[in-house]
């Protein structure tokens, strides 16, 4: 018998592969879980499953054919990275961005965080048990998406926004369409909240889950939703404006527990602040005109009209095309507020028509880095949970 | 920029600056190695400068120069909303010293910085490779590594397998290079 015991003391972890076809595992995650009974007391995850090269790819790539690979890290906040991007070559090129694009810029960049809290919250949901929700917000980015196909004529990777302003003009009646959605899609929000905020299952899953302190978030690097949940008011957006953001009034969610229900809440409290900003945009536009794009022929392309008028352009055109401009040496950090956080670039140009270094800075990397701590002693299903709030993208984690 | 101007002399007087690099309003230094870990633990801990966040920790390749690497550390302070960018530069034995010990989440940007770059560092707890594949052998983000990489994958149908061989491409990666006469 005294034997016998010994020997189950000794088989005491036990390891499990989550992932990668774990479809909580958000994509191509491949976790390897040491299990103390249900207990979790380590978790290694294996990324790097969906590395495409995208840096190597882009010091190959001229800075306008490099923009669309921006779309493709995070493939749900497709427009807030070539956003990101493109200020990093505009501040390398010292361009300046006309009034109406930012607004252009910063209208698309709030749908874009609509779109990804979205899925966010939904996919959260749907990790955690809950069906319905799921599909109410994925009819909702339906029609979100459909504003980027106005704009683009892409559902998703979009290219829209590019150094020196926007691509197009947008359609006739774009504005109008998205005012009704603006009046409309709150009614959504309160019906996704009315299933999850105060439904039993759903708080006993996410309260008190995955606890961040304040000290403890900034020490894992954590960004975005992540550091707001902790308490720490800290918003890109206002702490450091880009574009027209200073122009408009908004609040910023914070958290008090630092848990996985506080991250939910901040989630869908963004969201209504966007569509506060989305409306002011509207407002402002009224007022606002000009050019789309900087009325540098160097940086961006000519427009159509003035190609059948003036060889000038149509050099301009060719030369844009083929053979790129070239930036002056130099190099910048650029970091915006993504929807998952603080997205970065840091651009290192040579004075060539390429990048020299082109380094991405994804916020999804610093958040599943901490995943080991997070999880630490908490059950196996409260992985999901913590997955879930975090937000994961592998397409950005990855490169 | 005055401002910057002003940072800078204080910085200096108190840890030893190698270079300074301005940009527009940004301020990257360079420190050597020697005192990158104490110059590291300084701007964090220091209470005029709490740069507590690490933003991210870049490779660079500096191909052609006698100090081939360079690993950049984007530091924030949340505090003093302010930014600063830590640069060290790494010879030829691409060897580094690991901040994990100042920064925790130093950790997987080093992994990743060793992965790309093959820049070791010292005293790193975990220095395994991260984003490429397992059995993976070269360092990609060098650049002498070719973009389409050696080596390629595909599944066998035959043996049941994935196999590994090198890449064979029917045309080359064609990179333009234009020229443009008016410069």
């Amino acid at each position: 018998m005294l034997k016998r015991n010994k020997h189950l003391n000794e088989v005491k972890s036990f390891t499990v592969n989550f992932g990668p076809q774990h479809p909580a595992a958000h994509g191509v995650l491949r976790l390897i879980l040491e299990l103390d009974g249900e207990v979790v007391k380590r978790a290694d995850p294996h990324i790097g499953l969906l590395h495409r090269g995208t840096e190597k790819l882009i010091e190959y790539k001229t800075y306008l054919q490099a923009l669309p690979y921006f779309d493709r890290l995070d493939y749900v906040s497709m427009m807030a990275q070539e956003h990101t991007y493109s200020l990093a070559v505009e501040k390398l090129a010292n361009i300046q961005v006309p009034k109406k694009a930012q607004y252009y810029r910063v209208m698309f960049l709030e749908i874009t965080r609509i779109l990804n809290h979205l899925l966010a919250v939904g996919c959260h949901a749907m990790d955690v048990g809950a069906m319905t929700p799921f599909m109410w917000a994925f009819e909702e980015r339906e029609k979100l998406m459909e504003f980027y196909e106005r704009a683009s004529g892409a559902r998703m990777h979009a290219a829209y926004i590019r150094p020196g302003g926007v691509a197009f003009e947008l359609p006739q009646g774009f504005f109008y369409d998205l005012y009704i959605f603006i009046q409309q899609f709150s009614l959504r929000l309160d019906e996704i909240e009315e299933l999850l905020s105060g439904n039993r299952i759903w708080k006993e899953r996410l309260v008190s889950i995955g606890v961040v302190t304040s000290e403890e978030a900034v020490e894992f690097g954590f960004s975005g939703v992540m550091l707001r949940g902790s308490g720490l008011p800290w918003d890109l957006r206002q702490a450091q404006p880009y574009e027209v953001y200073s122009n408009l009034s908004f609040q910023i969610a914070v958290g008090v527990a630092g848990d996985c229900y506080d991250r939910y809440l901040i989630r869908v409290m963004e969201m209504r602040q966007s569509l506060n900003i989305l409306e002011q945009i509207l407002n402002h536009l009224s007022h606002v005109s000009g050019p789309i794009k900087t009325v540098n022929n160097k940086f961006v392309p000519p427009y159509r009209f003035e190609l059948k008028k003036s060889m000038e352009a149509v050099i301009d055109h060719f030369k844009y095309y083929t053979e790129g401009y070239k930036l002056k040496k130099g190099e910048t950090y650029i970091g915006t507020e993504a929807p998952k956080g603080e997205f970065g670039v840091y651009l290192i140009s040579n004075g060539t028509e390429r990048p020299y270094r082109c380094k991405i800075k994804a916020p999804g990397f610093n958040h599943l880095q901490s995943l080991n701590d997070m999880v630490y002693n908490h059950l196996i299903a409260d992985v999901v949970t913590i997955i879930g709030t975090q937000d994961i993208v592998f397409g950005e984690i990855d490169r | 920029m005055q401002g910057i101007l002003k940072s800078i002399n204080t910085l200096k007087t108190l840890i030893p600056l190698y270079a300074v690099y301005i940009f527009s309003n940004e301020l990257s230094i360079i420190i050597s190695k020697d005192y990158f870990i104490a110059s590291m633990k300084f701007l964090k801990n220091h209470v005029n400068y709490q740069y507590k966040l690490l933003s991210c920790v870049s490779g660079i390749d500096l191909l052609g120069r006698i100090y081939r690497y360079c690993v950049a550390y984007d530091i924030l302070s949340v505090t003093f909303n302010n930014r600063i960018r830590i640069k060290t530069l790494i010879g030829i034995d691409a060897l580094a010293i690991s901040t994990v010990n100042v920064f925790k989440n130093a950790n997987w940007w080093e992994r990743e910085a060793w992965d790309m770059f093959g820049i070791f560092f010292q005293g790193h707890p975990d220095l395994r490779r991260i984003l490429t594949d397992y059995g993976f052998e070269g360092y990609p983000l060098r650049k002498d590594f070719p973009l389409t990489g050696f080596v390629e994958l595909r599944y066998s149908d035959k043996n049941k397998k994935i196999i590994v061989e090198p890449v064979n491409l029917a045309q080359e990666y064609r990179l333009y290079q234009f020229r443009t006469p008016w410069e």
